[in-house]
C-alpha cells in the first residue's frame, strides 16, 4: 500500500475540510493533507453558485465558489497539501491512520498525529418522507438537481414542483426558472417556512412562485416520467385532510427535505454518535469520543450558514494541530451540556476543561418559532452568560458564549426563555 | 426478418432459468420482453426469499417445484456468482391459538417433504432472534428457507444463457402470435415479425393477454400489489433470520428478513388491484406493514427506510400453478398462476417445462459445449485491501469511488454496461452494482452514473432512461 | 400605490408597508429598525438583485463557468440578462473576476467569473 506520512489529515475538501486546513498550518502543523474525493475542491459549493455566503465571515457577499476560493487560495499559499479523487475508507484510531482510494495511487494509507473528519452531509430523500405514489424519473433531490444543472450542464424538467421550503429547494426554483423551466409550486408541511425569508422573498416572490405551507404531497403520479402531483392541506398532526386533494401537472418534483450528517466512517470507527444531530458528539475543541480524530462542519451538525461552518472548522483545525504536536492543554474535569427549555441540542455536547480559561461558544437550536427571549446558559445556579433575541427560528443556529473558568458544576444548561 | 426455434415471451426469473436451460440444447431461442432490462417484474420486487415449500398446498404442481427447486440453487450459486444466503426461516408463535397451529403447519411440511422443520422453545428462539417481541412461546425453525439477491439471479440466468446463444430482445412487445392449421408461424412485436413455431409464455402478470392470442386464455390473471420497506444496514433493530408471522386463512401475512446485502426488507402487502399497472405505494399500505411486522418484533424502525416500493404479482383466477401444453397446438408452453414464489420454482420449473417440450416431441439435442459457468462483476466492497490494490492495478476505474453509501466503483459501473446484456438504464445499474441502492438513494451518484451511462453508450444524456421507455432523466443540455 | 415588503436584512421578517407613486415614498410602516427603513424603501422604488447564474465554456472537462453580476441589476432585468449570458461562450484560461459581459442590458454591470476555468 502507498504510505503517506503527515501532521494532520482532514477528510473532506469542502468549506469545513479548507477551514480547518487552514486553521491547522497557521496553528504550526507541518504537513497538512486535505484529502478530496471529488476532481476539485471546494466541495458542495462548487455547485451553490447563488450569493448569500459570507456575510458574517467576510462582511461581504459572495457566491459559494468565491467563497470556496478564498480558503482555497488561502490554503494553498500556507502550503496545504491535496490529495484529489481519493476516497476514505478507513480511519483507524488506534494506528493512527487513514485509508483511502485513488485510482493514480491504488489503496493509499495516510499516516497522521491527528484526524479531522469533514465529510459534510447528504440529502434526506422521497424515503425518508415516505413520499406515497409512483416512482417514475424525474424525482430529485434538490442538490442532485443542483448538480446537474450548475456542473452539468443538464436541464433537469420543463414544469417542477418543489416539496419543503429549504433553501436549496427555493434556490433551485429561481435557478430553474432563470434557465427557462417553470416552476409551479412549493410545498412545505410545516406551516413555517424552512429556509430564510430571504430566499422566499428573492427566489419564489420575484418570479410569483406560489408557496403552500401546511401542504404535503399525497401521491406521485406516472409511470415513466412524474406526470403529476397530488397535494393535500394537512391537519396539526401533519396528516392529509380529505377533501383538500388538489392536482398539478409537471414532469420535475424537487425535495428539499432536510440534510443529514454523512457519518458511515465515523460509526464505522466505533465514535460516539448524537441521536439529536447524527453527529459525532464533540468537545469545545471539536474532538470526537476518539482523542486523535476531531470533526468539523455539516458532519458534526447541519448548519444554515457556511460561515458558521469555517468559525467551528477553524476551532477543530487548530486543535487537531496542538494535538499533533502534543500542545492540546490536558483536561481537568468533563462537562456536559445539557438542552434546557426550547433548546433541540448543544454542540459541543461536552467541554474539557483545562487549567487555562477559554471562550467557550454553544451552538444550538430552538425546538419552534418564538419571539422576545431570554437565552441563559447556567452551571449549576451560576448564570454564565445571558442574552436576549427579538426571535429565535428552528432553522437559524444560535450560540451563546462564556468563561469555562466559570463553570462550576458538572454540567452546562442552556435554556430560551420567552419574557414575561 | 429474426428466424429462431422458440420465443420466450417475458425475461423474468422463470423466462430465463428456461432460456438457459434450453441452451444446454441445439435450439435456438430468442428472449423477448417490453421491459428495458431481464429482470421481469414480479421478479424484481418480490422479498428475495427462496421458499423451502413446507406451506405449500400438498401433492400440487407448485409445491412439487417449490421442494425440489430449493436444493438446486446451491450449485446454480456457484456456477453463476449470484448472491444466496441459508440463512433459515422463524415462524414464531406469540398467543396459544398461534402456538396450537404449529402442529398443523408442521404436517404441512412434512406432507411436502420438508422434514428438517424444528420446534424452538421461548428461550431458544430468542436466543437466536433477539429482536423478537418477548411474549413469544416458541416456533419453528425451517433452515432451508434462504434469501438471494433476485435482481443478480436473473441477470445472471440471462447472461449464462447468452453467453451460451440465447438472444434477448428488450424493450419489445409482443403484438399477436400467428398461427396456421394448428401450428405457430410468427410472433408479431413491436420490433417485428419473429418467424419461429415454438412459443413458451412466461409473461406472469400478462400470461392471459399470451395465451389469448392463441385462443388459449381459459383463465385470467389479476395483479396482487406487494408494497415493501427496505432498511438502512445501519437500521437499530435487525433480524438474522426470514420472520413469518402465523399464517391466517387469509394471507401469509408481512415478514422481516434480511436481505444478501444486509438490508433489512419489510412487508409485503398484499391488494387485489383492478388494473396491472399501479404499481404506487400508498400511506395506508406501508402504514399497515408497520402496524404488522411489530407485533412481531416491537423495534423494527420503518423510519430507517431508504426506500419503498411495490411490485405487482400475478394473482390467476382459477388459483394454481399451470405448465399447459396442447394436442392441438403443440408448439405452444403455457405457463400461468407462477405467483410470488417464481424465484422459487425457476430452476425446477425450467427443468420440468423442457420435459414437457420433449414429451411433446420437441427435437432436443443436448450441446456438448454448454458452459454452466457465468462470472459476476468483481465486488470492490467486498475485497480485503490487497486485492483492491490488486484490481485498481488492472483496471484504474476501480479507484475512483462514484457510489459512496454502497461504494461501488466507476470500474463495476462500467464493467456492468459493459457485458453481455449490459445495463442501458440508470436502474439497470442500481440493480447490477447496487450504485444508487444505499441511504442517499442515488443523490449523490445518480448524476455521475448518467455521465457514465451517456459517456459509455456514446449517446447525449437526454437518450438515458431511469428504466422504461420514456423515462427521461434529463430533458436535454441547458446551453 | 401600496406594496407589502418583507424584510430580508435580519432573521425578523418585519413585515413593512410602503405607500407612495413610482420612485417617490409617501409613507413607510411596520418597520423596526433603521436598516429595515433602508431596505424598504430601495426595494419600493428600486429593487435590485445579484444575478448569478453559469455560462457556457470551451473545455469537456468543465462544461459550465459560475458568474455573477459585480454588482446589483434591477430586478425587472433578471430575464433579459439571462438572454445575453445564455449566447455567450467562455474560453480557457479563465480567472476569477474576469470580465465575461461588460455592461450588461446597459445597466452599468459587468458579468464576471466567480469560477476558474483552467
Amino acid at each position: 500500500m502507498y504510505n503517506i506520512n503527515c501532521d494532520v489529515a482532514i477528510v473532506g475538501g469542502g468549506p469545513a475540510g479548507l477551514s480547518a486546513a487552514v486553521a491547522a498550518k497557521k496553528e504550526g502543523a507541518e504537513r497538512v493533507l486535505v484529502i478530496e474525493r471529488d476532481e476539485s475542491i471546494g466541495g458542495i459549493l462548487q455547485q451553490c453558485i447563488h450569493p448569500g455566503f459570507g456575510l458574517s465571515y467576510f462582511k461581504e457577499e459572495l457566491t459559494g465558489p468565491e467563497y470556496a476560493g478564498r480558503f482555497a487560495e488561502e490554503a494553498e499559499e500556507l502550503g496545504v497539501e491535496f490529495l484529489l479523487n481519493s476516497m476514505v475508507l478507513e480511519v483507524n484510531e488506534k494506528e493512527g491512520n487513514v485509508v483511502c482510494v485513488n485510482k493514480e495511487y491504488g489503496m493509499t494509507c495516510i499516516n497522521a498525529g491527528s484526524i479531522v473528519l469533514a465529510m459534510g452531509c447528504r440529502e434526506r430523500t422521497r424515503a425518508n418522507i415516505m413520499t406515497p405514489g409512483a416512482r417514475p424519473a424525474g424525482v430529485y433531490t434538490a442538490g442532485a438537481a443542483q448538480r446537474l444543472v450548475n456542473r452539468q450542464n443538464e436541464l433537469v424538467g420543463k414544469k417542477v414542483v418543489i416539496l419543503g421550503s429549504g433553501d436549496i429547494g427555493m434556490i433551485m426554483a429561481r435557478r430553474m426558472t432563470l434557465e427557462g423551466a417553470q416552476v409551479l409550486a412549493v410545498i412545505e408541511i410545516m406551516d413555517f417556512l424552512a429556509g430564510l425569508t430571504r430566499n422566499k422573498v428573492q427566489c419564489l416572490d420575484d418570479f410569483g412562485i406560489p408557496l403552500y405551507l401546511s401542504h404535503t404531497i399525497t401521491k406521485i403520479h406516472g409511470y415513466q416520467r412524474v406526470e403529476g402531483i397530488s397535494f393535500a392541506q394537512v391537519d396539526e398532526r401533519k396528516k392529509p385532510i380529505p377533501g383538500t386533494e388538489q392536482f398539478i401537472e409537471c414532469d420535475t418534483l424537487l425535495l428539499s427535505v432536510g440534510l443529514i450528517p454523512e457519518n458511515e466512517l465515523t460509526r464505522q470507527t466505533g465514535i460516539a454518535i448524537s441521536p439529536v444531530t447524527n453527529g459525532p458528539k464533540v468537545n469545545q475543541y471539536m474532538q470526537t469520543s476518539a482523542e486523535k480524530v476531531f470533526a468539523c462542519g455539516n458532519v458534526v451538525h447541519v448548519n444554515d450558514l457556511v460561515d458558521n461552518v469555517s468559525t467551528e472548522s477553524l476551532k477543530a483545525g487548530k486543535y487537531a494541530a496542538q494535538y499533533a504536536m502534543n500542545k492540546l492543554a490536558a483536561t481537568v474535569k468533563t462537562v456536559e451540556n445539557v438542552p434546557g427549555e426550547n433548546v433541540r441540542y448543544l454542540c459541543p455536547q461536552s467541554l474539557s476543561i483545562s487549567e487555562e480559561n477559554e471562550k467557550a461558544s454553544l451552538y444550538f437550536r430552538v425546538l419552534h418559532p418564538e419571539s422576545n427571549v431570554t437565552i441563559i446558559a447556567k452551571s449549576g445556579d451560576k448564570v454564565l452568560a445571558k442574552k436576549k433575541a427579538l426571535r429565535v427560528n428552528p432553522g437559524e443556529m444560535e450560540h451563546i458564549d462564556f468563561n469555562t473558568a466559570e463553570v462550576e458544576g458538572d454540567n452546562v444548561t442552556v435554556s430560551v426563555l420567552k419574557e414575561v | 426478418m429474426l428466424k429462431t426455434d422458440v420465443v420466450i415471451v417475458g425475461a423474468g426469473a422463470v423466462g430465463c432459468a428456461i432460456a438457459r436451460e434450453l441452451s444446454k440444447y441445439h435450439v435456438d431461442v430468442v428472449v423477448v420482453d417490453k421491459r428495458d432490462d431481464v429482470g421481469g417484474d414480479a421478479s424484481k420486487s418480490n422479498s428475495g426469499i427462496i421458499c423451502s415449500g413446507y406451506d405449500a398446498y400438498p401433492d400440487t404442481l407448485e409445491s412439487k417445484l417449490i421442494v425440489a427447486a430449493n436444493p438446486m440453487f446451491d450449485k446454480l450459486a456457484a456456477e453463476l456468482e449470484f448472491p444466496f444466503i441459508r440463512c433459515g426461516a422463524l415462524l414464531p408463535a406469540f398467543t396459544d391459538e398461534q402456538y396450537e397451529k404449529l402442529p398443523s403447519i408442521k404436517e404441512t411440511a412434512f406432507k411436502n417433504h420438508v422434514y428438517d422443520i424444528e420446534y424452538l422453545s421461548r428461550e431458544q428462539i430468542l436466543a437466536i432472534e433477539p429482536e423478537l417481541n418477548p411474549e413469544v412461546k416458541g416456533g419453528l425453525l425451517i433452515p432451508r428457507e434462504s434469501i438471494i439477491d433476485p435482481f443478480v439471479y436473473v441477470q445472471a440466468l440471462a447472461e449464462n444463457a447468452y453467453e451460451n446463444g440465447v438472444k434477448f430482445l428488450l424493450n419489445t412487445e409482443v403484438l399477436d402470435i400467428k398461427t396456421e392449421d394448428g401450428q405457430i408461424k410468427s410472433v408479431e412485436t413491436s420490433a417485428g415479425t419473429i418467424e419461429c413455431n415454438r412459443v413458451v409464455n412466461a409473461a406472469a402478470l400478462h400470461c392471459d393477454d399470451i395465451a389469448a392470442m392463441v385462443g388459449k386464455a381459459d383463465f385470467h390473471v389479476e395483479a396482487r400489489r406487494g408494497q415493501i420497506y427496505i432498511l438502512d444496514k445501519n437500521t437499530s433493530c435487525k433480524v438474522n433470520h426470514i420472520v413469518f408471522p402465523i399464517p391466517t386463512k387469509v394471507t401469509k401475512g408481512k415478514l422481516m428478513t434480511p436481505t444478501t446485502h444486509g438490508n433489512m426488507l419489510v412487508g409485503p402487502t398484499a391488494e387485489d388491484l383492478d388494473n396491472k399497472e399501479d404499481r404506487s405505494t400508498t400511506a395506508e399500505g406501508l402504514e399497515s406493514i408497520y402496524e404488522d411486522v411489530r407485533r412481531m418484533i416491537p423495534n423494527v424502525n420503518v423510519r430507517d427506510s431508504i426506500t419503498q416500493y411495490s411490485g405487482l404479482r400475478p394473482n390467476r383466477k382459477p388459483e394454481g400453478l399451470h405448465v399447459d401444453v396442447y394436442e392441438d397446438l403443440p408448439g405452444f408452453v403455457n405457463l400461468s398462476g407462477v405467483r410470488s414464489t417464481g424465484v422459487s420454482v425457476s430452476p425446477a420449473m425450467a427443468k420440468y417445462v423442457v420435459e414437457k417440450m420433449k414429451e411433446m416431441g420437441w427435437e432436443m439435442n443436448l450441446k456438448e459445449d454448454f458452459n454452466p459457468i457465468r462470472k459476476g462483476i468483481p465486488c470492490f466492497r467486498e475485497m480485503s485491501n490487497e486485492e483492491r490494490e490488486a484490481i485498481i492495478k488492472e483496471n484504474p476505474l476501480y479507484g475512483t469511488i462514484v457510489c459512496r453509501c454502497e461504494t461501488v466503483t466507476e470500474g463495476e459501473i462500467v464493467a456492468a454496461i459493459n457485458r453481455p446484456l449490459g445495463a442501458r438504464t440508470v436502474d439497470a445499474v442500481k440493480r447490477r452494482v447496487r450504485a444508487g441502492m444505499g441511504r442517499c438513494q442515488g443523490g449523490f451518484c445518480g448524476p455521475k452514473v448518467l455521465e457514465i451511462l451517456a459517456r459509455e453508450l456514446n449517446v447525449p444524456t437526454g437518450e438515458i432512461n431511469k428504466n422504461l421507455n420514456g423515462s427521461y432523466m434529463v430533458v436535454g443540455k441547458n446551453k | 400605490m401600496k406594496k407589502e415588503i418583507i424584510c430580508t436584512v435580519c432573521p425578523m421578517g418585519c413585515h413593512i408597508t410602503v405607500e407612495g407613486e413610482g420612485e417617490q415614498i409617501l409613507s413607510v410602516t411596520g418597520y423596526t429598525c433603521k436598516r429595515g427603513l433602508e431596505y424598504a424603501s430601495a426595494e419600493f422604488a428600486h429593487p435590485v438583485r445579484i444575478l448569478t447564474t453559469t455560462v457556457k465554456t470551451d473545455s469537456e472537462k468543465c462544461p459550465l463557468l459560475a458568474v455573477r453580476s459585480n454588482k446589483p441589476i434591477p430586478k425587472e432585468k433578471q430575464m433579459d440578462c439571462m438572454a445575453v449570458i445564455r449566447g455567450i461562450q467562455a474560453k480557457a484560461p479563465v480567472n476569477r473576476y474576469d470580465v465575461l459581459v461588460e455592461n450588461i442590458c446597459d445597466t452599468g454591470v459587468d458579468i464576471v467569473a466567480t469560477g476558474v476555468l483552467k
